[in-house]
């Protein structure tokens, strides 16, 4: 794969008797949407935390633009341009929207050894966190206080904060997780407009999204990656069928 | 709406209106015992807001931050009874050795969380305490009188209490702008988010260890300024200043006055000693009064004196 941006090989991570990552391997190509689904349990949230840096793995390697990130800290990942959003909403609830994603500005606009002028009022962090919440469709959102906002506009912030880093690749984990239909319509338009601008690495149940959004699908089950391959092979895919899609209702009218 | 003249303004303006003129007062009334409580105010309100740099705002919890008020103390003590009676070399030194002995500290603490946290800026505090103790040359246990105050030239006596009243009210408002502009930059913001998640703040590209530590070496410093201050003050050092039961009293001054602002733990400090001060005069158990008092912050004051004044609303 001459144009990977991301590869992973042989991964492996055990929690206790729990084989959470069993040999992975999984290469995502430079501009691809590559979704991954699995049932609960199945080990994604896991891979995340390992390409991103949080979770150690075992054994196995991760590669990020011909170079080997396996041991590299969390911040250095995220500066090199790997970003993630988290299954779980995880934000600042003190700051606005504004602040939230300014943060993440702040974080790639080299060091914060910068001890005197009102970060606040920097429009050099304000203007690009103004775009990614424009992007995610927060822009009136902006100076509310995180705490006071909904669970489907966390879900947006959660994304806007991962594209403010300005990152080449997205690790998005559940990014429609318990949002309505007509936030997830929404979200999913986002996506799209992301896609082939941003690499980008999507974990959803929601098959309809998956099926409309990605150009490759892989498969996770018990941490082993059992099939690979577009849409409609995946569609086709006696032993994802049996596995894991002949218990999704959604799959067989898609 | 909420303008300048909020009650929290108002009552802020006014503590400090009153200690700009406390020595007029004093010297009106030649009361000195005023003159030196409110010194003391001054000095540990600035070590409060010291600690609130990183316990408020920072979320480090520091149980041993009374070490940086004794080390800043000792290494001036130490040097004037050697003959190095210039302020010039005093306070630098002072401030030099609580910044690397707060860098050790924050090296090894800052890598745990939590209860482990405080384990280990208490240990470091008791260690401090226990080495003044054993300083024999010093005075050991009882602690040492110390000569000559600092010396800065002709034109700074640091003998006239009221110029030293000054000294120390200008400190004590050039910390808090300092502080001010500091939780508010962007090195600020990264103490405050690496509090609220730290998590996050590293997903998104900030190693964060290395702004906590800058933080706790800062708030180490400022804390053995008030040090070299409290000695030069009250002439004198001994190992209690150090205790443990020290870092508490400057906790207790934070939670007080309110730990999400910067002056919260000012007013937390002259409530605190006023209260102690008086309690003292009709009972030796002040702990059966204050306890509750703090209960009641903890319970149901989480921002201290400080958020309760803003939270009141005009007419
Ligand atoms: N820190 C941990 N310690 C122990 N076991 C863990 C840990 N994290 C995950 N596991 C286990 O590893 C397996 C994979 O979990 P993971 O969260 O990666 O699944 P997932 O595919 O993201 O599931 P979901 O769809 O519910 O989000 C599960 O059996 C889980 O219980
Ligand atoms: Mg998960």
């Amino acid at each position: 794969m001459a144009d990977a941006l991301l590869i992973v090989e042989g991964l492996t991570k055990r929690f206790g008797g729990v084989v959470a990552s069993d040999n992975v391997r999984l290469d995502v190509a430079r501009g691809e949407l590559h979704a991954i689904i699995g049932p609960n349990g199945a080990g994604k949230t896991t891979l995340i935390g390992q390409l991103a840096g949080e979770i150690a793995p075992n054994t196995g390697s991760v590669q990020f633009d011909g170079r080997d990130i396996t041991a590299l800290p969390v911040p250095d990942r995220s500066l090199l341009g790997l970003a993630r959003s988290f299954q779980i909403t995880s934000l600042f609830p003190h700051f606005t929207a504004l602040e939230n994603v300014a943060l993440a500005v702040q974080a790639h606009a080299g060091h914060s050894f910068r001890f005197w002028r009102p970060a606040r009022e920097e429009s050099v962090l304000r203007e690009p966190a103004g775009a990614a919440l424009e992007r995610v469709g927060l822009s009136h959102r902006a100076d509310t206080l995180c705490a006071s906002m909904s669970h489907g506009e966390h879900r947006q912030l959660e994304l806007a904060m991962a594209l403010a880093t300005g990152a080449r690749m997205l690790l998005l984990d559940e990014p429609m997780a318990g949002l309505g239909p007509d936030e997830s319509a929404r979200m999913v338009k986002t996506l799209r407009q992301l896609k082939g601008e941003l690499t980008i690495l999507l974990i959803e149940h929601d098959m309809e999204a998956v099926f409309a959004l990605a150009d490759r699908i892989t498969v996770l089950v018990y941490g082993r990656t059992i099939a690979s391959g577009t849409p409609t092979e995946i569609r086709a895919n006696a032993e994802v069928r049996q596995a894991y899609l002949g218990e999704q209702e959604a799959v067989s009218h898609v | 709406m909420s303008g300048l003249f909020t009650p929290r303004n108002v009552m802020v303006a006014a503590v400090l209106v009153l200690l700009a003129l406390m020595p007029v007062y004093c010297a009106l009334t030649a009361n000195t015992f005023l003159m030196s409580f409110f010194t003391r105010v001054l000095i540990l309100g600035m070590a409060a807001i010291s600690l609130n740099l990183i316990m408020g705002f920072g979320g480090m919890v520091s149980f041993g931050h009374a070490a940086y008020l004794g080390i800043g103390g000792y290494v001036f003590g130490i040097l004037a009874k050697e003959g190095v009676t210039s302020g010039l070399i005093q306070w630098p030194a002072a401030l030099l050795i609580c910044g690397l002995f707060a860098l050790a500290v924050g090296a090894l603490s800052l890598r745990t969380r939590g209860v482990y946290f405080i384990m280990i800026t208490l240990a470091f505090s008791q260690m401090a305490y226990y080495i003044a103790i054993a300083l024999d040359r010093y005075g050991g246990d009882d602690g040492m009188a110390i000569q000559r105050r600092s010396q800065f030239g002709d034109l700074v006596n640091l003998n006239n209490r009221t110029f030293f009243y000054y000294l120390c009210f200008v400190l004590l408002l050039a910390t808090v702008y300092l502080v001010w502009r500091l939780v508010n930059s962007r090195f600020g913001l990264v103490i405050q988010g690496a509090r609220s998640n730290e998590r996050r703040m590293r997903a998104i590209g900030f190693p964060t260890f290395r702004y906590k530590l800058v933080c706790f070496v800062i708030a180490g410093v400022i804390c053995g300024l008030a040090g070299v201050l409290l000695a030069n003050f009250s002439d004198f050092i001994n190992p209690s200043a150090m205790n443990w039961i020290r870092s508490g009293d400057l906790i207790v001054m934070a939670v007080l006055g309110g730990m999400g602002t910067v002056l919260g733990p000012l007013i937390g400090a002259v409530a605190f000693l006023m209260l102690e001060e008086v309690l003292s005069r009709f009972t030796e158990f002040q702990g059966l009064i204050l306890g509750p008092l703090l209960l009641a912050v903890a319970l149901y004051a989480r921002g201290g004196i400080d958020g309760i004044l803003m939270g009141l609303r005009r007419g």
